[in-house]
């Protein structure tokens, strides 16, 4: 018998270059994402000037009644649009997934509304339609003699906010519904249960993880948004303070960093405990073959009702879009329930004036997307597909991403990279490289994400029966893990494409010249004055078919592919 | 091209299989212990065991998918134990058969000849031959997904005999067809086998399947190798109390051996005494063994052992008509052939059955 190691029966040559890809994805993720929100929290603990670690501005903090304010108006947003948001939500949920109802398509095609256009973009158009003297409160006066504040103050805020991201709760209650495997509710029928007990006792318990992630992230989506409060003209909140006190008062101010940490620590905060509370409770209880709930039949009265429901829900859901629509092509629309004549004259100027926002845009959410694939693919890889050790590491550091808003990016860039010149003596932060680089980091999780659930689609036989006739671990990257992933890096691509097509926050601190602004900052800065609410809805408009014709074709691309490789039937 | 140049185009000289101290860990957990085998040239090999006994662990071993502590691989000639999977020329069909859905039937085949670097003629020639050998070639332009499972086990057998495998691993090739089909495709296998004279090792949970097909068996228990032997042999003669309760049914009582020579008896935990042979070997805390079917209703010869109980169950095989007695607190199975209904005895019957001396075997853990 020999005594002999078969440890280094991995290829030497395979091992280094598995190991210079980490250290690549390694060094990208600590400089672009690590170190700057590392400073953003270094800095918000230490004394202005002698750099000491000190908590004195945190109490400065507390002192000024402002901030306290913006806390608790914060906080009291983001509380009030879950509240709404799970109104909406939750029955356009159960109808779709216990009922046999005609319109679950398009209930379910209103998922992917919060991906193709960014709340504050309807923003405006819901003051025409809700504002004190918009559309439905005129016709309120005219028919009831009463106004609603629909619009007023935060009110306004929370009426966007979860109009535009009640359906990541709707998605994430609607899948844990499917999952409930028919077998749960026989059981309880089986034993004497039915009806709305059944529905409390069994179905809705095992439904709660999936409301519970959907709610952490609308509470942490509306906590970190800058750009709607600022666009109804609502400062008295967290991140429009931070965006104010660094662009008013300057990179060193402590407050700045200390708001950003507030609104780190509150996201990590929100998504820890939406986890914490769903631990052992991973109820996906569908067995092989099996197919979810029963569906059953709605009686004549419960269907009058759905279907009121859904209307009202869609009205409610749609009316952003069809005020933008309506203000795009106004002429005047002022004290007036519709506008007073129509033009096309804001999409001309828009065209005229704007493809630069459109090129930009289309370069910078292609980039991000690209770099998004690469490095998701890169640790999907390394995480999934070998033993190296801390490739882990990689996978945390790009889920934290999701706990960093954009104007916490946005500060950490600027005060990072601010003194690092070019030879020419230009600062990095001037160079739209910036801007890529943060909406590829603040996207990087969602793609991750994707890429992720393609890979662990491929069976890992497949690839050992690559390199059982005779194909290196290269070799059968090329020849197996790409072209079977191809849907998956693409469903990543289109996640990060779509959404750093519309993304303002990050970018909103780091546009240095309006020839390098996206549609984004374009559509910001229309929006400020009523004569640019035209074009900026104009460009809204473009901006939201651009977004949607992407993802789009790149739906059609990917479903054709997965059925071409026999993957879907 | 017909079968046999097709079969001529692929045979090469059988090679010999030999594993030597190998020993696996996965953390501080050893999942193989100590193997050491050999398997000869064409021969058409099992590893037989329940699942996590080890066997699927060996054979990824040999295919190089994972690594040993210690321990040797060597086929034919070369050792492959520092080899890369992707240059040791040792064929492996997976269980799932791991065919690539974005490739057709031919382009599946065609594989790993193109990574060897064939000029593309001499591909396409040895693609048809092997599509005619498993009888594929009318479906040579359909993907995966649009075969059924045996058509999609012939791809994967074909993909991999197309490469000229120095031997050829079948990880539980049969799991995923139906009984039917199970039975077809086992004798179609061991024809492939004889007439390529390729030496293969088939892993299988199925005793059936190996005994049927198989040259030799190794029967694996919790990492090692419980015994090697022809499938016969391990029936009539098994090493242990797990290869005997593994293969076949058998009966299996507890008790102690008392005396001598020609007066030892062996007496049962519930106290009823059973004569030893004078010739039997009786191993240190070993049970008598003996198989259900080994019992009669009248003595072969004149000192068979007497065997009685009350009969507590009664399952009808087919054949035959399987006993459960209760012999004072053990449990015994007793298979007689079935003659005719009103022959069979009833619950609460007394049955009174003779076990021949030679068919009583001795056996520890």
């Amino acid at each position: 018998m020999t005594d002999m190691s078969m440890a280094p029966v991995k290829a030497r040559k395979g091992f280094s270059g598995l190991v210079l890809l980490m250290l690549a994805i390694g060094a990208f993720l600590l400089l672009f994402l690590l170190i700057p929100a590392g400073t953003v929290i270094y800095v918000a603990f230490t004394e202005k000037g002698t750099g000491a670690l000190t908590l004195v501005n945190f109490l400065d903090f507390l002192e000024n009644d402002l901030f306290k304010r913006s806390f608790v108006n914060s906080a009291y947003v983001s509380a009030m649009s879950v509240v709404w948001a799970s109104v909406f939500a939750l029955p356009l949920a159960v109808i779709t997934t216990r009922f046999e109802f005609r319109g679950s398509v398009i209930i379910q095609t209103l998922g992917f509304l919060p991906l193709i256009m960014p709340p504050f973009v309807g923003a405006v158009a819901m003051l025409l339609l809700f504002g004190r003297n918009g559309t439905v409160n005129l016709w309120l006066d005219q028919f009831f003699g009463i106004k609603l504040p629909f619009m007023e103050g935060l009110n306004g805020v929370i009426f966007v906010q979860s109009l535009h991201y009640f359906p990541f709760i709707l998605i994430n209650v609607s899948n844990s519904l499917r999952q409930i495997d028919v077998s749960m509710e026989e059981a309880a029928q089986n034993l004497g249960s039915s009806g709305f007990r059944l529905f409390r006792k069994i179905v809705f318990p095992l439904a709660m993880p999936g409301y519970l992630a959907g709610a952490a992230l609308v509470f942490v989506k509306v906590f970190d948004d800058l750009a709607t409060p600022l666009l109804l003209n609502v400062t008295d909140m967290l991140a429009p303070q931070a965006y104010l006190r660094v662009t008013s008062i300057g990179l060193s101010d402590p407050m700045g960093y200390v708001i950003a940490t507030i609104l780190i620590a509150v996201s990590v905060f929100a998504m820890w405990a939406s986890v914490a509370l769903m631990r052992g409770r991973d109820y996906a209880t569908v067995q092989r073959g099996g197919g979810g709930l029963a569906k059953r039949k709605l009686k004549p009265r419960e269907a009058v009702l759905a279907y009121g429901v859904v209307v009202f829900v869609l009205l409610l859901v749609l009316s952003p879009h069809i005020g933008l629509l309506l203000l795009s092509f106004a002429s005047i629309w002022s004290f007036s329930a519709l506008p007073d004549g129509y033009t096309m004259a804001h999409y001309g100027r828009v065209i005229g004036e704007s493809s630069i926002y459109i090129k930009n845009t289309l370069i910078y959410a292609s980039t991000a997307g690209l770099i998004d694939v690469v490095i998701g693919g890169g640790i999907a890889y390394l995480v999934l597909r070998t033993k190296l050790f801390g490739r882990q590491w990689l996978d945390w550091a790009a889920t934290a991403a999701l706990a960093v808003p954009g104007v916490v990016l946005g500060i950490g860039y600027l005060r990072t990279f601010y003194g690092v010149t070019l030879p020419n003596g230009t600062s990095l932060t001037s160079l739209p490289i910036m801007i890529i680089l943060a909406l590829a980091v603040r996207r990087l999780p969602y793609a991750l994400r994707a890429i992720f659930a393609a890979m662990q689609q491929i069976s890992v036989s497949l690839e050992e029966a690559a390199e059982n006739l005779g194909a290196n671990k290269a070799r059968t990257v090329q020849r197996i893990v790409l072209p079977l992933m191809l849907g998956g890096l693409l469903a990543g691509f289109v996640t990060s494409f779509a959404t750093a097509a519309v993304e303002l926050s990050a970018t909103l601190m780091l546009i240095q010249s309006n020839n390098d602004a996206p549609i984004a900052y374009g559509l910001y800065m229309f929006m400020q004055s009523p004569a640019g609410r035209g074009p900026g809805a104009a460009l809204g408009v473009i901006a939201v078919l651009l977004v949607a014709i992407c993802t789009f074709v790149s739906h059609v691309v990917i479903e054709r592919s997965q059925k071409s490789l026999g993957l879907k039937k | 091209m017909t079968k046999v140049s097709a079969v001529s185009a692929m045979r090469i000289d059988p090679q010999a299989i030999t594993i030597e101290g190998v020993n696996v860990h996965y953390g501080a957990l050893r999942v193989l212990k100590d193997i050491n085998l050999e398997i000869k040239p064409g021969e058409l090999f099992a590893f037989l065991g329940p699942s996590g006994c080890g066997k699927t662990t060996l054979l990824r071993l040999i295919a190089g998918f994972l690594s040993a502590t210690t321990g040797r691989v060597v086929v034919g000639n070369a050792d492959l134990t520092n080899t890369p999977p992707w240059k040791r020329d040792v064929g492996m069909v997976f269980q799932s058969y791991a065919l690539w859905p974005h490739m057709t039937v031919r382009k599946n085949i065609a594989f790993g000849l193109e990574e060897r670097r064939l000029p593309r003629a001499e591909i396409d020639k040895r693609v048809d031959a092997a599509l005619d050998l498993v009888g594929m070639r009318h479906l040579a332009d359909r993907r995966p997904s649009q075969l059924s499972g045996g058509q999609q086990q012939r791809v994967a057998v074909a993909r991999t005999i197309v490469i000229r495998p120095k031997v050829l691993l079948l990880d539980e090739p049969l799991s995923n067809l139906d009984a039917k089909m199970r039975v077809q495709v086992r004798q179609e296998l061991r024809e492939l086998q004889l007439r390529l004279g390729l030496t293969t090792i088939f892993v299988t949970h199925d005793q059936e399947e190996a005994n049927t097909i198989c040259d030799r068996i190794a029967v694996f228990s919790d990492g090692e190798i419980q015994q090697v032997g022809k499938p016969m042999d391990l029936y009539a003669n098994p090493a242990n109390l797990f290869v005997a309760s593994f293969l076949g049914t058998a009966n299996i009582i507890e008790g102690s051996v008392s005396g001598i020579g020609a007066n030892r008896i062996f007496t049962t935990s519930s106290s009823v005494a059973i004569p030893v042979a004078e010739n039997a070997v009786v191993p240190p805390g070993a049970k008598l063994v003996f198989r259900p079917q080994h019992c009669s209703l009248t003595p072969a010869n004149p000192d068979d052992v007497r065997l009685s109980g009350t009969i507590n169950t009664i399952e009808f095989l087919g054949a035959a008509v399987r006993y459960e007695l209760k012999m004072g607190a053990d449990s015994l199975l007793i298979e007689l052939p079935f003659q005719s209904a009103d022959m069979v005895k009833k619950e609460g019957d007394i049955l009174e059955t003779y076990l021949p001396r030679s068919a009583m075997l001795w056996l520890a853990d």
